[in-house]
Formats: structure tokens, C-alpha cells, sequence
């Protein structure tokens, strides 16, 4: 039997800060997890080793992008029952035409000309369902499994699942998160050891983030990096006298540990999320440099306007440089896709602004032969209604709407499930959110069943005891 | 569309109350219920009217051709008696069983087809209700099955259904350790001098071999105290005093002087805060501030520095307002107490206010059962507790208690806030106002004003500007409502009052608003009690109040003694302080936990008594010394071979940087600044509600505003309780991310720049100021390898930096040590 030092010492790198209440309650788990973000076993052969998770904050309506409707363009105009009646209830055609992309001739709203080039990749859930169409339930519903209150987050169980590829970087990172919707509840570990909760960059207080880092605390304001350096040198020094006076004190350790991941993350991380020194064509493959495009907040009181590329360019990039560089989960926000009103102009800008973007990393992913093994996922919290809210606007809708994922073992080109011919139910391979949670971990090695954290007595999972594999989509 | 939508709300409610458990977790079942085939038949409960009682020759024919073989091949398989796991708690193969129904209620509505739930799952295009599961039947028998139903349901066959129902066993339930009476073990043989506890704890040992450690060095022990009794950490002086005074009763003295100071109320009223989910604002999806949650925060800190005795402070906290008090002030008192029952989360967006009124209720019935009775009384809303004897039953017992009582908490009505209350007014004079001020003419003037210029732009604006104009009418009125006519500031205040007509609840069957079933009378928890206290005025509260609070009750004590020594000793004897049941864990040391509940109720429930008798305790002053071979035996120390050593509250953290830089301002702040900040959404800027937080607060971080799901940056990243939760023992994490707010926060810097000004003027030697800056951060002089390594640091660093910063940076280094953040 190895003491936790010697354990330390040889899983190398000393990267051995600790979860230590976890651990206490652990006697079993002491021993074997001295390092809870050494890289981990999976369950079964994984198919993607990585996540970037494009979460649009407010419901984009599916009718408009990726779940074409004929029969509701040819219906427009004519009264719906099947809605709630307090705006009228008219069904909305889709404004937008919808051409048949790539071989496999996914039909894409005109809207996602240049995300449509890449259908071939796309694998679209248009049988998608969630429990709540109201934005706060449903987001932290989309983000930790339940509705009603916080529990881990995703990225937080794949973190925990898996560990990180990266010693000097968080291996859970998100961007430009929203304040409000459960706020840091979406990407917190809740129960789960602290260190699996997501590294927030940018966002806080709805402002748009473009390319410098606001990590907290990342940055010391009055010294160098030399100075701080001799400061912990000096600090180290005195926990290495404490551990010396104490004996074995996990404590201790940990604090060591994690001062040394600290000051690695304060050079690296920086230069991880830089974008400034990419090519000019790296830059326009994103579409940076063309105007903001806002990183704008839904959910409440309408959408922001936008349509330039540059700001969700900066952030897509950064996320494909944080992926390569070995952070296992990134999520970028989006906001202001809650068209209750204005939806020919807004969802166009909108569209517009993530369109070249999404389509640039998707590419990149691909010369840098990073897509078949990182799983990219599009979508929001619901979708909204095929009937009208007033003349130019849609309401929420938690029966049916769509999510597309790409690379990462999905099939590419590729519908599963379907709505109703307007595009109001989920009527065929329905997915709940739960079930989309069990298959993203299937798509990473992990069995949702198996993927447990004990709390308060109980085995605890993302998908609570629901979920089920859409296998079917697996490539 | 709106009913389907509740539905799904509160099916997914059902299922967050069954969450996956391991398969290695004992225990798989209750424990407590009855085995099913000990079932007894039972006549049916339901009356069952409108059902043909005695069908004609035609009708037994159709039944028998028609129903019974499609009963027989497409249903009994999850639906009789014969099976062994009955689905949904109903059974077909007898006439009382299918009329009876199962747990979503009756099947049939006799004569009318479309109100039976048999018919509806039988033609239901929802896949998850149709029945059967498989495979729909064809339209002709579903006709048929209408038309059975039309005709009243005729029924040839006879015998009484089986209850196939396992209840649950109360008296089986009270043979569990957690709900027997204390044992009052006659007093251990002792050796002079050892305490009842010291012995109890040697007997622990003894069985498992263990051998205690050291006593700790007085050093050690007096900064232990000060950091466990008062939260701060000792000066130079009172480290000197304590280390001088040789006298055998000098821990006693500095537990008494430390028991006296205004900071034990502050230390320990923040331990309850966090059992209490003490917050300022709402949660949840909208988050609304509770700008007169203070008030209950300095209830707590006044309760602990008072010493009120602890089963006067659960009367209070639920039922203060139902107790006598003698004036105007003692019974503010009171009413500010069961702010307990207030200050949870709500969920202020929820349009049904039948579901709002039960979610509400269920989190008070949440937070009062595992606080004070360590139950999770809750998990029995929508089935059966899982583990605990606790039947749905009961559950509702208690939510007719709490559904006859008004629960007043404020906020205002808008946009996605939908259910606003009162508040409660105390007499002027009876306690501290938050507002300074009158409220001058003039002030009013302008809010009155601004009311009626929101009013006329609401005429002219688009509908969606008026969900913001709306907002801001809202707030300004409250703006308003703060004030008496005559411009005093009114004293307000969060808590709870009687209903006028109280009345017991119905059992909502798997906990959804509309499947009320019989109703139940109000009452305590069987398990725990042989004899349910009479209600005959009033909601119950009183007398629930008064069952908790009893010497009777073997929970409340032990719960209480074992949350005292969790925070003395760094692990419950209980390891699961909020969880008694059998999920959690049993007592490390049973005869210890029963000696110290009724040492705790014989000395009349003082608090500071009890933390008197355990810190003078042999054990209390052992070192945190690490021992291999008890290790090996004992490792999380549940027998107390050593001190268990552990960081800092994240509070302590705080107030201990403040106090050692000298800027820490040890007085209490009046109010919060969530109170200035007044009614509204807690972060949004433009509506004049945001909370603001200062970095440079002077106050001790009991102080500081705790919001939901956005603590200040330095509690949360130390793992402050989530006010979201009832937090008995908070999780201590070490994680990067607290390493770069000691690195790089301009906290901690400003806290040491300011301990280098000291230590400069303390003295013109450099190794005289490392001398100092040890035992003002430690509370210890260096060792010579220790002086000898700080001054090559500080040589070095001083070569290229002033002497200010050289300092500073020493200082921060020692702030950022492990002997400055762990408490031995």
C-alpha cells in the first residue's frame, strides 16, 4: 500500500490538489482517487474525448432553422387549436426556405447557409422534448438534469468522469455564461468535490466579451510574475514546514497542489484564451474582425440585436484553442434567441451571427483533425411555437424542438426523430433532455447508470433515474 | 395545455423525490414496512357510489364476454393481487379493486366514460400513459370497455380485494437507535479528575486499541479556542495571558471570558444561520431580495450571545408568535423568531397558488425537520418515505399544521413574479430600524411624483416596455409602503401568523395539486411520539412547537449536542448532522451522544454550557498530532483519538485577515445591504434593486449580504453554506481557484499592505518585524530555522522592492500558509 504522498509523487506532475470532505466519506475512494483530475477509465471505448457545447440562451425557434416544415409554410395564416390560445394562435409559416445541404441533403434553414455546408457532420434531434417551456427551469433542466433546484452541471460530471488532458488549465471551462436562468448554478458541481465546477470566462453582468481574459483573480494587480514567483517559493516553504511538523495532512497537501496549478494557470491560461496572435486567415475563417455581434442575454424581455460575426468568432476560436490544448468540456452562451416578437429581423441577426462562426470551427475542427473525437452540440432550452405571438413571433415550446450535435462518433447527416407536421409535439424518436444527457455521456465512454457520486447517503447521476441512450445516432 | 403543463411540473417534482440510489446502499428498502403478504384483506375505503350494484343477466353477460378475458390477458399481469409487484397500487381482478383504483385515484367514474382515467389511458396518444404499455387494444374493445363503463360498471364478481399496499411499521420504526428515548447510563467510573466524556470517549478507545495523542501545547490550544468560540483569532496579548496563567482552570476562565464576548453570537449564531438556510432573497429562477431577512440573522447572534436556552429558541423559531410575551419588545422578539419559517427559497414565478401554497409548505416542513429533528421528513411528500418511518400520512399531518398558517416574506408583484405577501409590522420602538431617517416631505414627493409619471407612460408604452415600467411602478411603491404616513420608517419584518380558519390538508396522492385524496388530521410524526398532542385551537404550530422542544422528543437533543461537537471536534458523532434516519450514519459513540443529550436537557438546554463542558474536556485539548497505527484503525477519527484538523470557515478567513491588519470593525452594522438596497430582483441594475457589495466592508462576514446563488466571491469560493440548503457540516474543498484569490485578490493585498504598515512602525529590525509578523498571524514566535528563512526572503525581495512592498508581500505569504488557514 502506497502512503498519499508516495501516491502523489507518482502519479507525477504532483498534481494532487483534493476534494478532501469527499474523500472523508470515502475510505475506499481515499486511496484510489488521490488525484481527482488524473485522467480517467472510461466505462466502455469512448467515441469522442471532448465537448464543446454551444448553448443559445433563450429557445431558438427549430421551425426557422433545422426542423423544416412544409406543411406549416402551406398552413400560414390559418387558425391553430393545438396552442394556448392567448396570442392568437395563427400558425407562422417559416419565412425562411429551408434547401436540401450536402449529400446527404439535410434540409437547413437559409438561415445557416454556412453551418448547412457542413450537413454531412450534422446529426439533428428534431424529436427533442423538455418538461418546463419557462427559461429558468428549463435552462438549469438542460444544464444539471432537474428543474427544480441545482445539482451538478455537465460539464461538471464529464470533468468528474473523466478528469482533464491538462495539468495547468481548468479542465471544465465555460464563456460568457448568463448571470440569470440558475446563474453559476449551470455550470457549478453542486455536491460534487468543488474542483469539478466550470472555470468562468467573460459574461457576469451580460456585457460582451471580446478576447481579454476576466478569469477571476487570474492576474496579480501589482506584481511580477518573477516577484510572485520568489513570494511562493517563500509560502511554499512554510507549508512544507507545517507538513513536516504535522505528518501526513491531505490538507496540506492539497493547499501545495493547488498553489502550483494556480500559478501554472495564471501563464497559461491567458495565452490559451488569446486569439490575438492567430493568422489573418485563421481570423476570418471565424469571421472575427467583422463587426460585434453581441453577446447578448435572453430570457425575459426579448432578444438583443446583433448580426456581426466577431464577438462569437473570438469565442468559438478560444474554445477550439482551450479544446486542443486538453480542457475536456467548453461552453460557450449565446443569448437573446427569445423571439416573442420581431422574429424576421432578430432571429436573422442572430442566425447571422453564430452562422460563419460555427461553421468556421467546425471546419477548423477538421484540418486539425480534432472533429471525430470532440463532440460539438448546438442548441437551447426548448424551442418555440409553429402558431404566431402577435403578427412576428413565437412563443415557447417544451413539446418539441431540436438540438444538433457534430463529430464525436455521431452520425453525420442525419435526422433522428421528428415533430408533428407543424412542428409543435415531439411525436417520433422523442428525446427528453434526460435522454440527451445519457447519450452524450455514452458518446465520452460513460455509462449514465454507472456514472454515480455518492451525497448524503444516496448515489446520485445526471440523469436522476431516467435516460436512455439514443443509440441510433451513434456512428 | 395549461393542466398538461402543471402535470409534467409536478411529475417531475414525484421524481425528484426518487432519486437512483446505489445497489451497495443499505438500506434497498424501508426497512420498516410490512411485508406484502402479511396483508390483510381489507374492506374498501371509498364509498363506491354510482356503480350497478346488481347487474341484470345482460350485463354479467357482457361483462363476462367483453371485459373480464381482456381484465384477464392485458391487464392482470401488473394489475392483481397474485402479482408480485403491483403497478401503480392497483388491482383488476376484484370489483373492490377496481373500484377502489390505485394511487392516482379512482378508474372508473361510473356512467361517464370520458372522466375514467381507465378509459383515458386506454385511448391516450401519450406514450407514457397508455395503457397497455405495449400495445394499444383495438377501437372495438376500447368501445366496449365505453360502454361498460356508461352502464355503470357492472360487476358480477365477489370477495373483498387484497391490500396490497406494504405500509409502513411505526412500531417496528421505533425500535431504530434515533427514535428511542435517551438512555441515561449511570454515570462511567472515573478517574478523578477525567470527565463523563473524557471516560466515554476512553472506552471507545479501549475497544478499537487506540491510543490518544498528545495534548496540544498551550499556544495551539488558546488560538483553537479563540478561532472555535469567538471566530478570530487571539492578539499577541491575550496569547501571553492564556500562556502565562498556569493555574489547572485556565482553559475554564478563557472559555468563560471567550463565552462572554459579543463575537460568541456571531461565531455560533452563523453556525444555526447555516442549519437555518438563512438568506436575503428568494432564489430560484427570479430571485427577489428579502430586504427584512436581517432581522432574523441578529435574532440568532442576540439568542447565542443571551444564551437563551435552546428549546425556547425552537418554540420561538416556530411558534413565536403564539407565545406570551411581556412586552412590546420581547414579543418583536418572538415574532422576528420565526423568520425561520420565512426566509427560504421560493419559487415567485409559479402561477398555480395552490402549488406555490404546498411547494411552500414542503420546504418549511424540509427545513424544520431536518434542522431540528435531523429528519428528511420532506422525501415523504409523494410516496411513503423511502428509508424512514415516516408515511405520506404523516406528512401531510404536518402540512395541514404549516397550510393553517400565513407565511408573510414580501417582494413585490411583476413580470415573472407572481406571488407576493405581507409582512408583519412590530409595534414602534420594539426593535432596530434599518432606515435611519424619517421620510421627509420632500423624498415623498419625488416617489409620488415618479409613480405618476410611470403611470402616464404605461398609457402610451408598447406592451413589452410595460413589463419593465410595471416593474419599476412595483419597487417604487414599495419605496413607499416603508414608511408610516407621517414619514417614520414602519419596523418590518419576515415571519409567520395563524390563518383564520385552520384546517387539516388532504394527502395529494404522489404529491400532485390535483389529485387531492382524504384528508388527514394535523399532528406530529408517529414514529417519534406515543401520543399525538391534542390540536384543538389554532394551526397546531403551538403544539408542534412544544413536541419538538421537548425533553420527550430523543431527537431534538441529540440532534442539537451532536451539531455542538461537530463544530468543536470537526466530525459529528453522528457523521451525517442534518440526516438521524437510517441513511445516515449511526453514532460513533451512542452511550457518549445519549450522556451529553441529557447532560445538555438537565442543564437546562444552555448552549454555552455545553460548549463549557466540552472544550474543558481532556479531548477537546488533544494536539492534531497524525498517528499512523490510529490512523490505520480509526481513519476519519470518528472515536476522537486526535483533534481533527481542518481550514478555516470561509468567514473565519475573512474576519481573521480584518482583525490582523486592524481593520476589522468589530461592531455590528444595523440592517444589510439588501435592506438598502429594498424589494425587488436581487441583480437587476436598471430596476434600482440590486444588491451592492463592498469589498472594503470593515464587518465581520457574518455581516455581509447572502443572497442566493450570489454569495460575495470570498465566502463562496471557501465553501460558505449554500443558503439554498440546510447546511449541518459544509464541505471543505481545496481548490485553485482559492489559491489565486490569495494570490491575486486586492483583499487579501490591501490586508497585507496594511499589516506591513504595522509591523514597519512596530519596530526598525527586520528580524524583530518577522518576530512580530509570527505572532500576529500565528500566534507564535519562529523557530531560529523559521527566522532564518523569512529573513533570506525578505532580504532578497527587499533588494529590488521598497520596504512597503517587501512587507506586504511577506505578509501575504503568511496569509496564504497552511498555518494561517488550518486550525489545529
Amino acid at each position: 500500500m502506497f502512503t498519499r504522498r508516495e501516491l502523489l509523487q507518482t502519479t507525477g506532475s504532483g498534481f494532487g490538489f483534493l476534494a478532501f470532505s469527499a474523500l472523508a466519506h470515502h475510505a475506499a475512494a481515499r486511496d484510489a482517487a488521490v488525484n481527482p483530475l488524473a485522467p480517467k477509465a472510461t466505462h466502455f471505448p469512448a467515441k469522442a474525448k471532448r465537448v464543446l457545447f454551444l448553448c443559445m440562451d433563450g429557445g431558438p425557434s427549430h421551425v426557422d432553422t433545422f426542423d423544416s416544415k412544409p406543411k406549416l409554410t402551406a398552413d400560414d395564416g390559418k387558425s391553430y387549436s393545438g396552442g394556448r390560445g392567448r396570442f392568437g394562435g395563427k400558425l407562422l409559416g417559416s419565412p425562411w426556405k429551408f434547401p436540401k445541404q450536402g449529400q446527404s441533403g439535410l434540409p437547413v434553414s437559409e438561415l445557416f447557409l454556412e453551418v448547412g455546408k457542413h450537413a454531412d457532420e450534422l446529426c439533428l434531434l428534431n424529436g427533442m422534448h423538455t418538461d418546463i417551456p419557462n427559461h429558468p427551469q428549463a435552462f438549469l433542466q438542460m444544464h444539471c438534469g432537474l428543474f427544480q433546484f441545482p445539482r451538478p452541471s455537465l460539464g461538471a460530471w464529464v470533468l468528474y468522469g473523466l478528469g482533464t488532458a491538462n495539468e495547468n488549465l481548468p479542465g471544465f471551462v465555460t464563456i460568457s455564461p448568463p448571470t440569470n436562468n440558475g446563474g453559476p448554478a449551470n455550470y457549478g458541481s453542486n455536491f460534487l468535490p468543488a474542483i469539478y465546477q466550470g472555470t468562468r470566462i467573460g459574461g457576469g453582468g451580460g456585457g460582451f466579451f471580446g478576447g481579454g481574459t476576466n478569469v477571476s483573480n487570474i492576474r496579480n494587480p501589482r506584481q511580477s510574475v518573477t516577484d510572485q514567483r520568489a513570494q511562493l517559493d517563500f509560502t511554499q516553504s512554510l507549508n512544507k514546514e507545517s507538513l513536516a511538523k504535522s505528518g501526513e495532512n491531505p490538507a496540506v497537501d492539497g493547499l501545495i497542489e493547488s498553489y502550483e496549478l494556480a500559478f501554472r494557470m495564471q501563464a497559461e491560461l491567458p495565452k490559451a484564451i488569446d486569439v490575438s496572435r492567430e493568422s489573418k486567415d485563421t481570423l476570418a475563417l471565424y469571421g472575427i474582425g467583422s463587426g460585434n455581434g453581441g453577446g447578448g442575454f435572453g430570457g425575459g424581455l426579448g432578444g438583443r440585436r446583433g448580426g456581426g460575426t466577431d464577438g462569437f468568432g473570438r469565442q468559438c476560436l478560444m474554445a477550439r484553442k482551450l479544446l486542443e490544448a486538453g480542457v475536456r468540456f467548453v461552453e460557450i452562451t449565446k443569448g437573446g434567441w427569445d423571439q416573442h416578437r420581431n422574429l424576421k429581423e432578430d432571429l436573422a441577426n442572430n442566425c447571422e451571427a453564430i452562422d460563419r462562426p460555427i461553421a468556421g470551427l467546425l471546419t477548423d475542427l477538421k484540418q486539425r483533425g480534432l472533429l471525430k473525437d470532440t463532440l460539438v452540440i448546438w442548441g437551447g432550452e426548448f424551442g418555440r411555437t409553429p402558431y404566431a405571438q402577435g403578427t412576428d413571433g413565437r412563443d415557447h415550446n417544451s413539446k418539441g424542438f431540436t438540438i444538433w450535435m457534430a463529430g464525436g462518433g455521431v452520425k453525420g447527416g442525419h435526422a433522428h426523430g421528428r415533430t408533428d407536421d407543424y412542428g409543435h409535439e415531439a411525436v417520433e424518436g422523442k428525446v427528453h433532455v434526460h435522454d440527451w444527457h445519457a447519450t452524450v455521456l455514452h458518446l465520452l465512454g460513460l455509462d449514465h447508470e454507472k456514472l454515480t457520486y455518492r451525497h448524503a447517503g444516496r448515489d446520485f447521476r445526471l440523469t436522476d433515474v431516467k435516460g436512455n441512450v439514443v443509440k441510433e445516432i451513434v456512428a | 395545455m395549461r393542466s398538461r403543463l402543471l402535470r409534467s411540473a409536478v411529475f417531475a417534482a414525484v421524481v425528484l423525490a426518487l432519486p437512483s440510489f446505489a445497489a451497495d446502499e443499505p438500506p434497498k428498502k424501508n426497512p420498516f414496512r410490512r411485508p406484502a403478504e402479511k396483508a390483510k384483506a381489507a374492506p374498501v375505503e371509498r364509498p363506491a357510489q354510482g356503480f350497478t350494484d346488481a347487474p341484470t343477466a345482460e350485463q354479467v353477460k357482457f361483462f363476462e364476454a367483453k371485459i373480464r378475458p381482456v381484465l384477464v390477458e392485458q391487464c392482470y399481469k401488473c394489475h392483481s393481487s397474485e402479482t408480485e409487484k403491483v403497478k401503480a397500487g392497483l388491482t383488476l381482478d376484484t370489483r373492490d379493486g377496481l373500484r377502489r383504483g390505485g394511487d392516482t385515484g379512482p378508474a372508473i367514474v361510473p356512467g361517464n366514460a370520458t372522466k375514467s382515467l381507465l378509459i383515458d389511458v386506454l385511448t391516450t396518444k401519450d406514450e407514457d400513459r397508455q395503457m397497455p404499455p405495449k400495445k394499444k387494444l383495438p377501437d372495438t374493445v376500447i368501445a366496449d370497455f365505453k360502454a361498460w363503463v356508461t352502464m355503470g360498471a357492472p360487476d358480477p364478481r365477489d370477495g373483498a380485494a387484497k391490500v396490497v399496499k406494504n405500509e409502513i411499521d411505526i412500531e417496528k420504526g421505533r425500535q431504530f437507535w434515533a427514535f428511542q428515548p435517551l438512555r441515561k447510563a449511570g454515570g462511567r467510573n472515573q478517574e478523578p479528575g477525567v470527565s463523563q466524556v473524557d471516560s466515554y470517549l476512553q472506552a471507545g478507545w479501549a475497544a478499537k486499541g487506540l491510543k490518544p495523542v498528545p495534548a496540544a501545547d498551550k499556544v495551539t490550544l488558546v488560538r483553537r479556542m479563540y478561532l472555535d468560540l469567538i471566530g478570530l483569532p487571539p492578539t499577541l496579548e491575550q496569547v501571553d495571558a492564556f500562556v502565562a496563567d498556569q493555574s489547572p482552570d485556565a482553559v475554564s476562565k478563557l472559555a468563560e471570558e471567550l463565552l462572554a464576548s459579543a463575537h460568541f453570537g456571531e461565531r455560533w449564531g452563523r453556525h444555526w444561520l447555516d442549519v437555518a438556510r438563512y438568506g436575503e432573497s428568494t432564489g430560484k429562477a427570479v430571485n427577489f431580495n428579502y430586504p427584512h431577512a436581517w432581522r432574523y440573522r441578529d435574532y440568532v447572534i442576540a439568542a447565542y450571545n443571551a444564551d437563551k436556552p435552546f428549546d425556547q429558541f425552537v418554540k420561538e423559531q416556530l411558534a413565536g408568535d403564539l407565545l406570551l410575551a411581556k412586552t412590546d419588545r420581547e414579543k418583536a422578539e418572538h415574532v422576528v423568531a420565526t423568520g425561520f419559517l420565512a426566509l427560504g427559497t421560493k419559487n415567485l414565478n409559479e402561477r398555480n397558488r395552490l402549488q406555490f401554497e404546498l411547494d411552500l409548505v414542503d420546504e418549511q416542513i424540509d427545513a424544520f425537520s431536518q434542522a431540528f429533528l435531523g429528519l428528511t421528513a420532506a422525501c415523504a411528500r409523494c410516496h411513503d418515505h423511502k428509508f424512514d418511518p415516516i408515511p405520506t400520512k404523516d406528512y401531510y399531518a404536518l402540512a395541514g399544521i404549516f397550510r393553517s398558517t400565513e407565511t408573510c416574506y414580501g417582494t413585490v408583484r411583476f413580470a415573472q413574479a407572481n406571488q407576493p405577501s405581507s409582512l408583519i409590522s412590530l409595534p414602534q420602538g420594539s426593535s432596530r430600524s434599518a432606515i435611519p431617517e424619517k421620510l421627509t416631505a420632500a423624498e415623498r414627493t419625488r416617489i409620488e411624483e415618479s409613480i405618476r409619471d410611470i403611470q402616464k407612460k404605461m398609457q402610451t408604452s408598447e406592451p413589452l416596455q410595460n413589463i419593465f415600467n410595471a416593474a419599476q411602478l412595483a419597487i417604487q411603491r414599495s419605496r413607499l409602503s416603508l414608511y408610516e404616513d407621517d414619514g417614520t420608517p414602519k419596523l418590518l419584518a419576515m415571519g409567520v401568523r395563524e390563518k383564520f380558519r385552520p384546517a387539516d390538508s388532504a394527502v395529494f396522492n404522489r404529491g400532485e395539486v390535483d389529485k387531492p385524496g382524504a384528508t388527514v388530521s394535523r399532528g406530529v410524526l408517529q414514529v417519534v411520539t406515543t401520543k399525538q398532542p391534542k390540536i384543538t385551537r389554532g394551526s397546531g404550530r403551538l403544539e408542534l412547537a412544544n413536541w419538538v422542544a421537548s425533553a420527550e422528543n430523543p431527537l431534538t437533543a441529540r440532534v442539537y449536542v451532536n451539531r455542538v461537537w461537530l463544530h468543536l471536534f470537526g466530525r459529528g458523532l453522528v457523521a451525517t448532522p442534518d440526516n438521524f434516519g437510517t441513511t445516515g450514519q449511526p453514532p460513533s459513540n451512542p452511550a457518549l451522544l445519549d450522556h451529553l443529550a441529557t447532560w445538555f436537557i438537565e442543564n437546562g438546554w444552555s448552549t454555552k454550557k455545553l460548549v463549557k463542558y466540552l472544550v474543558t474536556t481532556r479531548a477537546y485539548q488533544l494536539s492534531t498530532t497524525f498517528d499512523a497505527k490510529n490512523h490505520e484503525a480509526d481513519p476519519d477519527n470518528a472515536l476522537a483519538w486526535r483533534m481533527t484538523p481542518g481550514r478555516l470557515d470561509a468567514e473565519v478567513i475573512h474576519d481573521a485577515m480584518l482583525a490582523v491588519s486592524g481593520r476589522l470593525d468589530r461592531k455590528a452594522p444595523v440592517g444589510s445591504s439588501v435592506a438598502a438596497a429594498g424589494e425587488g430582483p436581487s441583480q437587476r441594475p436598471r430596476l434600482g434593486s440590486a444588491v451592492a457589495s463592498d469589498p472594503n466592508d470593515p464587518h465581520r462576514a457574518v455581516y455581509l449580504p447572502s443572497v442566493r446563488d450570489n454569495l460575495q466571491e470570498s465566502l463562496a469560493l471557501f465553501d460558505a453554506a449554500d443558503p439554498n440548503l440546510i447546511v449541518g457540516d459544509r464541505t471543505n474543498t481545496t481548490v485553485p481557484a482559492q489559491a489565486l484569490f490569495l494570490l491575486n485578490n486586492p483583499f487579501v493585498i490591501r490586508q497585507a499592505d496594511a499589516t506591513a504598515a504595522k509591523l514597519i512602525d512596530a519596530s526598525s529590525s527586520d528580524s524583530e518585524r518577522i518576530r512580530q509578523a509570527y505572532r500576529l498571524i500565528y500566534g507564535r514566535t519562529p523557530s531560529a530555522k523559521e527566522q532564518t528563512n523569512a529573513e533570506s526572503f525578505v532580504k532578497k525581495y527587499s533588494n529590488k522592492h521598497s520596504r512597503r512592498e517587501t512587507w506586504t508581500a511577506f505578509s501575504q505569504a503568511l496569509f496564504g500558509s497552511a498555518e494561517f488557514l488550518m486550525r489545529n
